[in-house]
């Protein structure tokens, strides 16, 4: 065969290649080609913290859903999903696991504050996206110094910026009592309410009293902020303290005009039936997702579209919980980002569509609650609807509130 | 039994070990690497429970707590006092030997079960202590501290690959490990290790014959803690992060697990304790999300129906085995 001939179809070849290259300009990172994109994922499936198991697995279940149906771009996502049993250094062998073995294309919903703590800052070192982590501390919105990782559900500073705003738009006279956890969690619901507060804050916060996880009971700090003579509290306490709470103010007769108490201790089960039912009506807490067990959303055509996928693809999955709720919402995000990525299936372009999102609704949040995010927004879900416990449940009221 | 084998063949197979090790991290990616230096750091840790547990019949639940200091030691030293990560792992074992011989003190009065008892409470109580507000600002609470991965002093290329950090970190533990198991077998092949011997199994004997029982005790403690302390403090300077959830209680678990499979007083079991600690819950996790540590549960019950001495028991056996078998 002469050389000419040889060359050919070799040339042949090159124009074909070059043709379909140039109006598809596909450009891929490790963890995605034209068939696959690879997604890894890190949760406890073992340990004290195994009940968030099931967030891993209706995720999975989501994207098979996903690729039954075709994929994303014609894309199938292959989903890896491993086990740190809730122990930090356990989470950054995996974490290295999936980027420097399965070499995925980003990591995503990898659960708790101390895990993602420890794969922070690797993460940021190795460029690889850290997205929509489980967690609602503050500091996963941090695009200056951490452009890589990125939060979900609303900050405990918005949250509690969030009361602050309907206390000024109802109550701008009172005077109010704090009580807070003293770690990061608890300063991050102070620190927002504070600043929703404003310049009212020194006038309008007359006593606030902090407790520690180790000690037995927040009975003395009820009874220094019922002293305060303060008609207004902001319980930030985690569930047993929160039971604690409720159970003493109505002890020592104190009588509030309004109870503000975070979404981390709104449990009927662990908290209010512990702290007496009766003791808990009127209680004001936030919520931003349809509960599966609210009957409000019985004949709602989202929440029954959520119930034959759970079905469907997750027939193991209770029904009952809300972590089976926040995979499917978090599957949904992250979807929607690979689809604006397009061709590009950069790490760097999944940031860069991840941090311009505008979803006016997402499914399974409650009507009004978008997702929104941009360059120097990194938290996509800040808005919230207040809820009133009535003695069984709780009842939604109100406008949304957040930006 | 070694003197079976000629001299020769000890060394040839020595050195194929050693330059076995020396290559191992070029063969494999960054990540495994990272996976070979915990074990390394889980096996010095079982050493040093395998010192108490297996050598003086001490039975610890405790020893994450231990393990937890040295790391928060180390960290604390790295994190405030900038100093140089090689330094804070003397220090972690001193540290780590005094808490442990005052540990140990009090223990003298406990005996078998109850010794274990105290020993659990203790390490049940360290990831609580670990986030108390008055040392916030050294333990970093809640978040723990977060560390710089230390550089390897000098680059080089071996088989197209660069000695990379996670490189770098295995040699240094190697050697570090190396140095633990020589003190180890230097300390227990001897008078010490005879005197720790007789009082995990007859004390009264042994004070009969003179061995001081409270000072051998204490010391085998301290001694204990020292270098599953030290352990701790090389985890902290590996995966570059200590959190009051890095060590809970079941730490303290798996690291008796590992000293059992590896096998009980027996110093290289240390080190198939470590790969199991580090390799089987992998496993497991592979084989099933729903419940890893059923799977976890079985491979345990599994090992220890095969090998009710630990990996050592059973290589022993199946020495004299093949020797017999040669002999006859």
């Amino acid at each position: 065969m002469s050389l000419k001939r040889k060359l050919i179809p070799l040339a042949g070849l090159a124009v074909l290649c070059f043709s379909q290259a140039v109006p598809a300009q596909k450009k891929y990172d490790p963890g995605a080609d034209d068939k696959e994109i690879k997604i890894g994922n890190i949760v406890p499936y073992s340990g004290p913290a195994s009940a968030y198991g099931t967030i891993g697995k209706v995720i999975g279940a989501y994207f098979d859903k996903v690729n039954a149906e075709g994929g994303i771009n014609g894309r199938k996502i292959k989903y890896i999903t491993l086990d740190d049993g809730y122990n930090p250094a356990k989470t950054l062998e995996q974490a290295r696991k999936l980027v420097e073995e399965e070499e995925v294309l980003l990591l995503f919903t990898t659960v708790g504050t101390p895990p993602n703590s420890a794969i922070h800052k690797y993460m940021n070192q190795k460029k690889v996206p850290q997205l929509f982590v489980a967690t609602g501390a503050s500091k996963w919105g941090d695009p200056k110094n951490f452009p890589w990782t990125m939060g979900w559900q609303p900050p405990y500073t918005t949250e509690g910026r969030n009361y602050s705003t309907h206390l000024l738009d109802t109550m701008p006279q009172a005077k109010v009592a704090i009580l807070y956890q003293n770690d990061d969690y608890g300063k991050d619901y102070l620190k927002g309410f504070m600043e929703g507060l404003g310049d009212k804050a020194a006038s309008m916060v007359v006593a606030q009293a902090s407790y520690e996880v180790t000690d037995p009971t927040v009975d003395s700090q009820i009874l220094t902020l019922k002293s305060s003579g303060a008609n207004v509290l902001f319980n930030i306490t985690t569930p047993k303290f929160a039971a604690q709470a409720i159970k003493k103010i109505a002890e020592v007769g104190w009588k509030l005009d309004a109870h503000y108490l975070n979404s981390v201790s709104t449990s009927v089960g662990s908290v209010l039936k512990p702290a007496g039912l009766e003791n808990a009506v009127g209680l004001i807490s936030v919520q931003y997702m349809k509960e599966p067990t609210d009957p409000a959303w019985v004949n709602d055509a989202d929440y029954k579209a959520w119930l034959a996928f759970m079905q469907k693809h997750y027939p193991a999955g209770e029904l009952t919980t809300s972590f089976n709720v926040t995979g499917y919402a978090h599957a949904h995000t992250l979807v929607q980002v690979l689809k604006q990525a397009g061709d590009n299936l950069t790490r760097e372009n999944v940031m860069k569509q991840a941090a311009s999102l505008n979803m006016p609704t997402l499914p399974m949040l409650l009507p009004g609650v978008n997702v929104k995010t941009s360059a120097d927004d990194f938290y996509p879900i800040e808005r919230q609807q207040l809820s009133k416990f009535d003695g069984k449940t709780w009842v939604r009221f109100g406008k949304i509130y957040g930006r | 039994m070694n003197s079976e084998i000629p001299r020769k063949w000890v060394w040839i197979g020595g050195l194929l070990l050693l330059a076995l090790l020396l290559m191992l991290p070029f063969l494999v990616k960054n990540y495994r690497v990272f996976q070979f230096n915990l074990v390394i750091v889980y096996a010095i840790a079982i050493l040093g429970l395998n010192i108490l547990t297996g050598f003086n019949g001490q039975i610890s639940l405790g020893h994450g707590a231990f393990y937890a200091f040295g790391a928060y030691a180390a960290a604390i030293l790295m994190d405030i006092l900038s100093v140089p990560y090689w330094a804070t792992l003397p220090s972690a074992f001193a540290f780590c030997f005094v808490f442990g011989f005052v540990v140990g003190f009090p223990a003298l009065r406990l005996a078998g079960h109850y010794l274990a008892l105290a020993t659990f409470a203790l390490a049940l109580a360290v990831p609580q202590l670990l986030k108390y507000k008055k040392i916030e600002a050294l333990t970093g609470g809640a978040q723990g501290i977060v560390l710089i991965k230390p550089e390897p002093p000098f680059s080089f290329h071996f088989l197209d690959q660069p000695l990379s950090a996670d490189r770098w970190l295995y040699f240094f533990s190697l050697a570090v490990a190396a140095l633990m198991f020589l003190l180890a077998w230097n300390l227990l092949r001897g008078r010490v290790g005879r005197a720790l011997i007789a009082v995990r199994d007859h004390p009264i004997a042994a004070t009969a014959m003179g061995i001081n029982l409270p000072v051998f005790k204490s010391m085998a403690f301290g001694v204990s803690a020292g270098i599953t302390g030290l352990a701790g403090a090389l985890s902290a300077i590996v995966v570059g992060f200590v959190s009051p959830d890095s060590f809970t209680v079941n730490l303290s678990i798996f690291l008796l697990v590992g000293a059992v499979v590896g096998g009980l007083a027996s110093i290289p079991g240390a080190i198939f304790g470590g790969i199991f600690i580090q390799f089987v819950p992998n496993i497991a996790d592979e084989i099933s999300k729903s419940a890893p540590a059923a799977i976890y549960g079985l491979f345990l019950i599994a090992f220890m129906y095969l090998l009710p001495l630990g990996v050592m028991g059973g290589v022993k056996a199946l020495w004299a085995r093949l020797r017999s078998l040669a002999a006859g």
